[in-house]
C-alpha cells in the first residue's frame, strides 16, 4: 500500500510540475533565506570578536592629554618619562605587564620602494602585552633595548609595501635617517575598530630614541601600555594609575588630567555588545524570513490542495479508500518538502561559502540551523499539505467532486 | 474493517448469482440535506428492487431526487434513513472505507461531467481502479488497453481529457468505470453534454455491456430517445417513486 501511494505520488507530482515547483520553491527560499542568513550573520560575529581578541582584552594605554584622539590637545602637555612607567610598575599590584613606547612618524625607504610609517620604540614585554606573535626570524632582546641595536620587527602591511614577495628578514632599511636590520615579522592581526594593526615598525626604545630622533627630549615616552593582571576591576586600576600620575606630575585638586587612559576592556564591551545586538537582529530576521517562507508554503499547499479536491473526490468514487488518498498526498508532501529541503540547504552553503569569500568573514557551518530550518520546512510542508487533504478525503465522495 | 465485510465483499461473492436475484433492494430509504427549518428531503421514502442483468432508466424532472438516488445507489453519499441492501450487504451500516471498497470491487460509476484526472493519459485514467486494486503494472496495461479498446478508443491510449472529444472523454470514464468488472454501472445523464450521434454511440456501448457481459445498469436520463433503450423505466417526482413500468 505505502509503494502504491508513492508510486501515485511520484506520478501526480510529475503530471503538475509547475505546482510542484512552486511548492518546493517555497520550501526552497524559507530554507536557503534563513540558512544563509545565520551563517553569515555567525560568520561576521566570529569575524568581529577575533578581532576584539587580537587587541588584547586587559590593556590599558596612557597617552598624554585631555582626551582619546584629541590630538590638538596634547599640544604643550608633558609627555610621560621611562620613570613613569617604571614607578606604576612597582606601585600597583594589579598591573602584569608594563611597558614604555616611544612613537615617532618618518619615511621609510627600502630600495625603491618608500613609504610613511609609524615607528614604535618600545620593550621586548610589549609584544605581550598587545598579543603580538611572531610569523618568521626573532624579535629583539632586552640585550637589544640595553645596547640600542639598530633592528626592527615589522608588521605584514610593511612587508607587503616594501619587500612585496622578497623574504625581509636580514635585510637593512633605511628609518629617517639611520639604517635598521629587520630581524623579524609579526603574524598578521588584520583590521581593527582603529585602522591597520599590520602597519607598524616596532624597534628597541632605546635605538628610537638615541638613533633617530634628535637629543631634546630624547628620554620622553609618548605612551605606556599596561596589561592588568587577570580579573582585575580596570576602573579601579584606572584610579589607581590615574592617583599616581596626578601626584607625579604635580597636579592640583582644581586642575583637571592632562592624561587620558584608553581601556581596552570597555571598547571589547562595547562592541561585544553590539555583536550581540547584531546576532539578536539578525535571528529576529532570520526568524521573519522563516515564517514567511512558512506562510509560502501553506499558501501552495492549501491552494493546491482546494484544487485538489475534486480529484480526491474522483479517486473515492472509483473506489480508493480516504486513508490511502491521505498516504498520497502524505507521499507527495513529505518527497516535495525534502526535494526543497535539500535543495535549499546546499544553494544556501554554496551561497554562503561564495558570500564569506567576498566580505571576508568566516564560512561558518552551523548544523543546528540547517537541521531547524529543514525541519520547520518539512513540517509545515507536511503539515499544510496533509491538514486539508485528511478534511477533503472526509467529505463523502459526491461532495468532494462537486469541487471543480 | 470488520472481517465479515471483508469476506462479504469479496469479488467472487460479488461478481457471482443468479440473474434473477434481488441486486439492490431499498426500503423506505430518505435523504434529507441540511437541518432544522433549512432542511430538504431530497428523497422522501424510496421502495425499489432491482434484479442482476437489468437496464434500468431513472427518470423524473429536475429535483425529483434521481440524480441523489444515484448517488445514494452508487455510494457516494449516505442515507438518511431507510434500507438499501446490495447483494444482501446493508450498505446504510458501512462505515466510509467499507463503502470505498464496495465501490472499488463491486460499482461503476458515469458521470455527466466525466470526472476524468486532468493532464492524465486516458490509460492511466483507466488503469487508476486497478492501481488502488494492486494489481501489477503489466496486468493493469493490459486491462486498461482492453477496455479502451471495448469502447472504441484503441488508439487514443496516450491521449490527455483535454485533446479527446466530449464523447471520446465519456468512452474513456465508461472504460474506467468496467476495467474492474463491476456488478452494477450507475450513470448519472452520461449524455447530458453531447450530441445526439455521439449519445447514440454512447448508449450502444451501454446497452453492449449489459447484454454482452450481464452487467447491472441504472442510468438516469431526461431525454425519452436514451430511455427507450431500457426495458424498465422508474419514473422518479418529489422524491417518491412515481411509476415503475417495464415493456416486453
Amino acid at each position: 500500500m505505502i509503494w502504491n501511494a508513492f508510486a501515485i505520488a511520484v506520478r501526480e507530482i510529475g503530471r503538475n510540475l509547475t505546482r510542484a515547483f512552486l511548492t518546493v520553491l517555497g520550501i526552497f527560499i524559507g530554507v536557503a533565506s534563513i540558512i544563509t542568513m545565520v551563517t553569515l550573520g555567525e560568520g561576521a560575529t566570529l569575524a568581529v570578536k577575533a578581532q576584539i581578541s587580537s587587541l588584547g582584552s586587559n590593556l590599558l594605554t596612557l597617552r598624554p592629554g585631555a582626551g582619546f584622539g584629541q590630538r590638538g590637545s596634547s599640544a604643550g602637555v608633558p609627555s610621560f618619562t621611562e620613570r613613569d612607567a617604571e614607578t606604576l610598575g612597582e606601585q600597583i599590584a594589579s598591573i602584569a605587564a608594563i611597558a614604555p613606547v616611544r612613537t615617532a612618524s618618518l619615511s621609510t625607504i627600502y630600495l625603491g620602494n618608500a613609504r610613511a610609517s609609524t615607528i614604535t620604540g618600545t620593550t621586548p614585554i610589549y609584544f605581550q602585552i598587545n598579543k603580538w606573535s611572531l610569523a618568521e626570524g626573532r624579535l629583539f632582546t632586552d640585550l637589544d633595548v640595553r645596547s640600542g641595536s639598530a633592528v626592527c620587527v615589522i608588521g605584514n602591511t610593511v612587508r607587503v609595501e616594501l619587500f612585496g614577495t622578497e623574504n625581509p628578514i636580514g635585510a637593512s632599511i633605511r628609518i629617517g635617517r639611520a639604517s635598521c636590520e629587520v630581524i623579524g615579522l609579526l603574524a598578521t592581526k588584520g583590521q581593527a575598530g582603529m585602522g591597520d594593526q599590520d602597519d607598524t615598525i616596532i624597534m628597541p626604545l632605546s635605538s628610537l630614541q638615541r638613533r633617530l630622533i634628535g637629543k631634546t627630549s630624547s628620554h620622553d615616552i609618548n605612551q605606556i601600555s599596561i596589561s592588568a593582571v587577570e580579573g582585575t576591576n580596570s576602573l579601579e586600576l584606572i584610579a589607581e594609575i590615574t592617583q599616581i600620575m596626578r601626584q607625579r606630575r604635580n597636579l592640583q585638586s582644581n586642575q583637571d588630567n592632562d592624561f587620558n587612559i584608553f581601556d581596552t576592556r570597555q571598547i571589547a564591551e562595547t562592541l561585544g555588545s553590539t555583536t550581540q545586538l547584531m546576532t539578536m537582529l539578525l535571528a529576529a530576521v532570520a526568524g521573519v524570513s522563516l515564517l514567511v517562507g512558512g506562510i509560502g508554503i501553506m499558501n501552495i499547499m492549501l491552494v493546491s490542495v482546494t484544487e485538489r479536491t475534486h480529484e480526491i473526490g474522483i479517486r473515492l468514487a472509483i473506489g480508493a479508500t480516504a486513508s490511502e488518498v491521505l498516504l498520497q498526498f502524505l507521499v507527495e508532501a513529505v518527497t516535495l518538502s525534502c526535494i526543497g529541503g535539500i535543495v535549499g540547504i546546499l544553494i544556501a552553503l554554496g551561497l554562503c561559502y561564495g558570500l564569506a569569500q567576498v566580505i571576508k568573514v568566516p564560512f561558518n557551518f552551523n548544523t543546528q540551523i540547517n537541521v531547524i530550518a529543514f525541519a520547520f520546512s518539512a513540517i509545515v510542508g507536511v503539515l499544510f499539505g496533509y491538514t486539508p487533504a485528511r478534511r477533503a478525503a472526509k467529505l463523502n465522495p459526491i461532495d468532494a467532486l462537486r469541487h471543480e | 474493517m470488520p472481517a465479515a465485510i471483508q469476506t462479504e465483499l469479496t469479488p467472487e461473492k460479488l461478481a457471482g448469482g443468479v440473474q434473477d436475484s434481488p441486486l439492490i433492494e431499498l426500503n423506505g430509504l430518505t435523504k434529507t440535506y441540511g437541518l432544522g427549518d433549512a432542511a430538504f428531503q431530497a428523497l422522501k421514502g424510496i421502495d425499489l428492487t432491482i434484479r442482476k442483468g437489468e437496464f434500468v432508466v431513472i427518470m423524473g424532472p429536475s429535483g425529483s431526487g434521481k440524480s441523489t438516488l444515484m448517488n445514494v445507489l452508487g455510494c457516494l453519499d449516505t442515507p438518511t434513513s431507510g434500507h438499501y441492501l446490495y447483494e444482501g450487504i446493508a450498505v446504510e451500516t458501512l462505515d466510509a472505507d467499507q463503502r470505498s471498497l464496495l465501490r472499488r470491487y463491486a460499482l461503476g460509476f458515469i458521470f455527466q461531467g466525466f470526472n476524468l484526472l486532468a493532464r492524465t493519459s486516458a490509460l492511466e485514467n483507466v488503469e487508476l481502479p486497478l492501481l488502488y486494486r494492486g494489481m501489477s503494472r503489466k496486468e493493469r496495461h493490459e486491462k486498461a488497453t482492453a477496455a479502451l479498446t471495448a469502447v472504441g478508443l484503441p488508439t487514443k491510449l496516450d491521449s490527455t481529457p483535454g485533446e479527446l472529444s466530449g464523447g471520446q472523454q465519456q468512452r474513456v470514464a465508461i472504460a474506467r468505470a468496467i476495467v474492474t468488472e463491476p456488478s452494477t454501472l450507475f450513470a448519472d445523464e452520461p449524455t447530458g453534454n453531447l450530441d445526439s450521434v455521439t449519445t447514440r454511440d454512447i448508449i450502444e456501448i451501454l446497452t453492449r455491456l449489459n447484454v454482452d457481459r450481464g452487467i447491472t445498469v441504472l442510468m438516469v436520463t431526461h431525454d425519452e430517445n436514451v430511455a427507450a433503450c431500457a426495458k424498465r423505466r422508474v419514473v422518479i417526482k418529489d422524491g417518491l417513486v412515481e411509476s415503475d413500468s417495464t415493456s416486453p
